[in-house]
This record gives C-alpha cells, structure tokens and sequence, in this order.
C-alpha cells in the first residue's frame, strides 16, 4: 500500500480551478519529485495534502486513512512534516528556539534534546550559530534551519516546498546533498521543485504538473531523459 | 572643503527651523505663560524657562551628536548657530509683540509672555543670550563622554522633576518627618536652591560612579539559592509598607496605575505575546466592572447582594467567557481587520450600556449606584490605603500568571502564532485553541480589574468605559515594551500616573502625552523596557552589522 495516496484532487481559490484532477502516490522510502513550471500548481498540490487548503473533490488518505477531516495542525502528529515555501522560519527567535519549536508535539525531553543534537550534528552550521536570530541567517541557512525543524518532530514523510528558491546553485547542491540524506535515513520526502534537474537526480520517481493537472508520471532517471521534460523544464534542445 | 560644507548648513538649518517653531508653539499657545510663576528651583528658574530654553538645547545636542567626533569644534560652532537663529527668532516675537498688534491673533502673546521670555523685563539681549547659551549648553553635554553624560543627565532630569513634583513631595514630608524638614528642602512649590544642588550632585555622582564601577552593588552574601528569596521578601514588604509612605493621595494614583497595570498585562497577553491587535478591550473592563456592580449592588438595581469577594471570580469568568466568545467570530481575521472587529465590539458593549433596552438591568446613563466595598472581616476597605492591598494582590496573581503562562508551552504556542500563522499550524499548534485561550486570559484580567474599579468608586457608569480605556491600556504596553512584563509597569506608570501627578499642565496634559507618544515611537520604538523578541525585531538591522 502506497504510504500517501492523492487521488483526483480538485482545490479552488474562489472560483478559479487551480488543480483539475491530481492523482499522485508516495511509497515509503522513496523520493518523489513534483516539477512543473510557475503557477502549475505544485504549491496549492501541496497545501491541499498538509490541509491548510481544502480540496472542493477527491481524497488524500495516508496509510489508507482519508486526510480530509484532520485539521492542519494534527498532520504532524500523524507523521507528516512540512517545510514551506520561502523557508518561514521564525525571524525574531533565535536558531536553537527555531529547533525546539519544532519539537513542539514532543513531550520526551530527552528525546528533544537527542534529536537536537542530531540536529546540531547534521547542520554544524547551525549549532555555530544556535544563539543567533534566525532573520538574520543567510538564505542557505534558512533553509537548513526549516528543515532541521522539520526533522524535529521525526516525521515519516517530509514535505519540502521549494527549498532551492532563492538560493546560489552551490548552496542548493548541498541542500539537495542533505535530502538525500535524510531519505537514506528513512524519511520518505515529497519534494516539490522548479529546479527540475536537481530534483529529479535525487529523486527516485517524478510527477509533472502544468496547469493544474499531471501531465506525466516516470521513474526520475526516464523522466529526465523524456524529450518533453528536457524541453520544457530542463533547458535542453 | 570649504566651512559652509562643513557646517552642513542643511541640516543645521532644519534644527534651527524645528526648534524655533516648538519654542515659539510653546510660548503662543500659552504654555511657558502658565508656568511663569512655577519654580522649579525656587527664585532661581522656572518650568517656563525650561520649555522655552529646552528645545534649543536639545537640537543643538543633536546637531553635536552628528558631526564626526573629530570636527567638535564645528559642532559646538552649529551648536551656536543654532541656540543665536532661535535667539534671533525669539527676540523677532517680542520686538513684534511690542510694535504690531499681534495679540488680536495670537492671544496668548501676552505682556506677561514677553515679560517671562526677556527674564524679567531686562531686555531682548538677554533673551538671545540665554539661548545662545541653551545652544551652547546642549552642545557641550553632546562633547561629555558617554558615561559622565548619562549621569548629567540622569542627575539633571531628577532634579526638574523633583522641582516640579515638590508640591506633592513636600506635603509627604512635612507628615513623615515634620515641617522643618520639609521647609528646609521645598519652599513655594519648588526645590531650594542648596538642596537642588545637593540632589544633583548626589545623583549624578552615583550615577556616574556606578558607570565607572567605583560604586558596586553591596554585595551581601547569602546562601546560594537564596538570593531571590531575600530579594523577593525585600519587594513585598516595601510594597506593604507603601501606602504608609505615600498618603492618601499618592495611593490613590497608585491603585490608578495599578488598575491599568492589570489591564496592561491582560493586554500584553493578547497583544504583545499573542500578536492579535486588540482595541475593543475596554468592554471586558466594561464587563467585569458590571458584573460587579449587579451582583453587590444594595440599590434597586442590585441582583444578589452578594459580598465582593464572591462577586470577584465571577466577575473575572464573565470576562472571560465574553473574551471567548468575542474570540470565535474573529478567529480567521488578522492584523487591521481583526482590530477593527474588536474595535466595534468595545463600543457595542458601551453603547449597549446606555441603551434603553438594558436600562432595566443596568440603569442606563444612570449607571449602577451602591456598590459596596470590599470587607474584611468587619472591617469595610473605604480608605485608598485599604483598597490599595486588594489591587496588590490582584496585579499578584495577574504578574505570577503572565510569568507562568509565558515560560510555559502556551507561550511559546503564542509566539509561533504570532511570528507566521502557517508555519505554527505546521508544526502542530492548534490556532483555533491558541487565539481564543489568549483572549480569554486577556480579558478575565480586563475584568478583574473592571470588578475592582467597580467597587474602589462605589459607582459605575457607562461613559467610564470609552474607547480611549482601550487606547490608553495599549499605549501603555506600547510606551514600555510590547511583550514586557516590567514595561508594562514603567508604561502604566508614565502613562497613568505622571498625568495625574502633573494636574496642573491643566489642558496642556494630552498636548504633552500626544507628543511623549510620538517622541518614544521615534526615538525608542521597542518601549522602555523591551522585550527580548521584540528589541531583536527593532533592531535586527544592527545585528546582522555584528553578526557579519
């Protein structure tokens, strides 16, 4: 059984149709990458699983358990993390407030402050910094710092918004480093990107969005070889 | 470069402007006029002084401040030009005064006026002299090292308000220690000159040499731990003792600061710590003191004559339930919006006061009369100095909560909330439970100090829950530090008590509160005593300087 299944989801803004249908499946362990270009859709796909948006039609269940009457706040107790668009982070806490907000549903200290110090282990950029208010870290740390709050509430599937936006390509090949990481750890990680070659060298299935509806569906390593993908998202002719 | 570069004659310029446009206000609205004959040293110089010299000094100081250290003998020169261009201005007005009818206009541009302004008739060059001299003075302050400054500084701000408070001060004296006493250090309203001194001295010199580190704290040595204890069993029997010292009067204004200091921490929940802009929190004040008032009362329109101490934890769940309620509908609205929602909220519950169709309940216009006072035993708590140990124990409970319910994980639910919506929903936090828990608590504090002023006046009416309550509650946690539970304190202080202390600027007391407002936003936006996030918000700039 597929470990998050979405299937059929139409979710509006208003009256405008912003995805017409998605059906797509995450197995454990696995990466898989949703590329498609600006205003696909491939945030709104995303804010429909987490539940901070309501699909008009279809389902999401995870482990076969429909999603739909789970409030937003209660995903993350069900195992479900996410790391949003443009980072989020809490700008005027400091790095290690960040963390622990991030072990927010946790109650075992020392598990919190086990996890945390893997936290620490895993960005030691952060733990060089864990006094220093997090809007004042670079775009690069940001990023890590959202994602080791993720991991804080050991989630079995990470969702991640984007997370090379806005930042050098050197930095994103280590962020890209770092998810691979994770999943090798056994997070399964639903990754959804613009940067469609990094995403899908990574993952290990890809779905791709335009307009609203999911055009194609292959294993990473075919889809980056598809005539289409390579011209429509990865720049070659 | 040439010396007119240097000067910077544009900025200079602009301080000039500002500064002789806020003496020549001060002067033709009447201000320096009415405390002409207000010593603060007395026979030697006035609180009219004060404000038309102030100015000057403070721009030239600023002026002063701006030029590179290396050039002070340009800044003191800009100093100069500015305290002679206000002169200038200032001897314009009372040669204009004096030639041209201008009093059909200006009426407060009186002979008295010019009288004050050229020192006792002894001429416009004296005038421009004094200034000159403000300039002067305000410059040099700006060349003091820091420390030695602050210290002038501190001394000097000690001692004006010293002067201008020796009404109420000498009237304490004279019933502690006796009139000798206090006829040795105040005479007509104002500091003698040696005791002045003296207290200047004595400041700054602390002051500065507790900068310098000649002065350390005693250093008692206690068993560890033990610390707080001795120092938190010190707090509570000065504030025992309080009233005591004070007299009537002054506990009065105290129990007023305290009353606001409950609503400011009430507020500090809701707004501060949980980021929703409340302005409608006068009705739960509203609410609470109602509550009161119906379920005490021994007029026709009380309920249940019951004793206050009953009434009292009803009053506070009343509150509550109505923060409640208030907070469901306004669960989806954000910043301006939800502001505004709360807005008509609290002058629903006003307007519902006076109306006809409550006059049954709660007499209208007329409000509820016969509200009886605490009691202890048999003893009825009337005296200001009674009701003052009720509003202690109050602001204690109030304080030791906002101190749990801050450290605790509902804080800091609080302030991922108000940090990004979003982002805290994704990390598990309930917003729905979150945002009514904090208005609830925010207003069972509004109502407990509403059930309290019920009972300390005895009356209640519903023009006494006006929206400038809830503007003057936020103002104040604003003025001493968003989220700070000691800003709060200094805010309800400021706020609450300097404008009662300082009756006598008559009508001038909300020009001056407007512009203590606009100055403190200015120049100290974080407040007072600022909180932690809040100070990193307001100053993130500066950090990322240190940090790179």
């Amino acid at each position: 059984m597929a470990m998050l299944e979405v299937n059929d989801i139409h979710t509006f803004y208003g009256n405008i149709e912003a995805l017409k249908g998605v059906s797509l499946h995450v197995d454990e362990g696995e990466i898989v990458t949703l590329i498609g270009g600006n205003g696909a859709g491939k945030t709104t796909t995303l804010r429909t699983i987490s539940g901070l948006l309501k699909p008009r039609q279809g389902s999401v269940k995870l482990y076969g358990e429909d999603l739909a009457n789970v409030r937003a706040h209660h995903l993350v107790y069900k195992g479900i993390s996410m790391v949003p668009e443009g980072r989020g982070v809490f700008a005027k806490l400091t790095v290690e407030e960040n963390i622990e907000m991030g072990a927010y549903i946790d109650k075992d200290k020392a598990r919190i402050e086990r996890n945390k110090e893997a936290a620490f282990g895993r960005f030691p950029r952060l733990k060089e910094r864990r006094k220093q208010v997090a809007g004042t870290l670079s775009g690069g740390e940001q990023q890590m710092l959202a994602i080791a709050r993720a991991l804080m509430a050991q989630p079995k599937l990470l969702l991640l918004d984007e997370p090379s936006m806005g930042l050098a390509p050197i930095l994103v090949d280590g962020i890209f480093d770092t998810i691979k990481e994770i999943n090798k750890e056994g997070t399964t990680v639903l990754l959804v990107e613009q940067n469609a070659s990094m995403a899908l060298a990574i993952a290990h299935r890809g779905y791709v969005l335009q307009t609203g509806e999911i055009v194609l569906s292959d294993k990473a390593d075919k889809l980056a070889k598809n005539e289409t993908v390579q011209k429509a998202y990865l720049g070659i002719d | 470069m040439s010396l007119v570069t240097n000067l910077d004659l544009r900025k200079t310029a602009m301080k000039w402007l500002i500064a002789s446009l806020i003496t020549l206000s001060v002067s033709a609205i009447g201000m320096v006029e009415l405390f002409g004959e207000r010593f603060v040293i007395t026979g030697l110089f006035t609180m009219a002084q004060v404000m038309f010299l102030g100015p000057t000094a403070v721009f030239a100081y600023r002026a002063v401040q701006e030029t590179p250290q290396a050039q002070k003998w340009l800044g003191l020169l800009k100093a100069l030009l500015i305290g002679l261009g206000v002169g200038l201005v200032m001897m314009a007005l009372v040669w204009l005064s004096q030639n041209i009818d201008i009093r059909s206009v200006f009426i407060n541009i009186s002979p008295k006026l010019i009288n004050i302004l050229t020192f006792n008739g002894s001429g416009s060059l004296t005038l421009l002299l004094a200034m000159v001299g403000a300039g002067l003075a305000g410059g040099v302050l700006a060349l003091v090292p820091t420390k030695l400054r602050t210290a002038l500084l501190v001394g000097g701000g000690t001692t004006i308000l010293t002067g201008l408070l020796s009404e109420i001060l000498a009237e304490r004296l004279r019933s502690l220690f006796g009139a000798q006493v206090s006829n040795a250090i105040f005479a007509s309203k104002a500091l003698q000159l040696v005791p002045a001194i003296v207290l200047f001295v004595l400041i700054t010199a602390f002051v500065y040499f507790r900068s310098t580190g000649h002065i350390k704290p005693a250093n008692i040595r206690l068993p560890a731990g033990r610390e707080r204890l001795v120092l938190t069993a010190l707090i509570s029997g000065f504030l025992l003792v309080l009233p005591m010292l004070l007299g009537s009067y002054l506990t009065e204004v105290t129990n007023n600061i305290g009353l606001f200091f409950l609503m400011g921490l009430g507020l500090n929940i809701v707004v501060g710590l949980a980021g929703l802009l409340d302005l409608g929190y006068v009705a739960f004040f509203a609410i609470g003191a109602y509550t009161m008032a119906a379920l005490t009362s021994t007029g026709p329109l009380g309920l249940a004559d019951m004793s206050f101490w009953v009434a009292l934890p009803i009053c506070v769940a009343v509150a509550a339930v109505a923060g409640f309620i208030l907070g469901m509908p306004v669960l989806r609205m954000r910043g301006d919006y939800l502001a505004i929602v709360t807005l008509g909220f609290g002058e629903i519950i006003r307007i519902l006061a006076l109306s006809d169709l409550m006059k049954p309940y709660i007499g209208g216009a007329q409000g509820i009369l016969n509200i009886p006072k605490p009691m202890v035993g048999e003893l009825s708590l009337i005296r200001p100095e009674q009701m003052y140990y009720v509003i202690l124990i109050g602001v204690a409970v109030a304080m030791f909560m906002s101190v749990r319910v801050r450290e605790s994980q509902i804080g800091r639910r609080w302030m991922a909330m108000r940090e990004d919506e979003d982002v805290a929903e994704a990390m598990g936090i309930n917003l729905v439970s979150t945002k009514l828990l904090a208005f609830t608590i925010g207003a069972g504090f509004s109502g407990l100090a509403g059930a309290i002023f019920a009972s300390k006046l005895g009356s209640i009416f519903p023009h006494s829950f006006n929206l400038l309550i809830s503007i003057n509650v936020l103002s104040l946690i604003i003025v001493g530090g968003l989220g700070s539970i000691p800003g709060t304190l200094v805010g309800a202080i400021i706020l609450v008590g300097l404008p009662e202390l300082l009756r006598e600027f008559a009508e001038f007391r909300w020009l001056a509160y407007g512009v203590l407002l606009v100055t403190m936003m200015l120049s100290r936006p974080e407040g007072f005593i600022p909180s932690e996030t809040i100070r990193r918000e307001l100053h993130s700039g500066d950090e990322a300087e240190q940090a790179g």
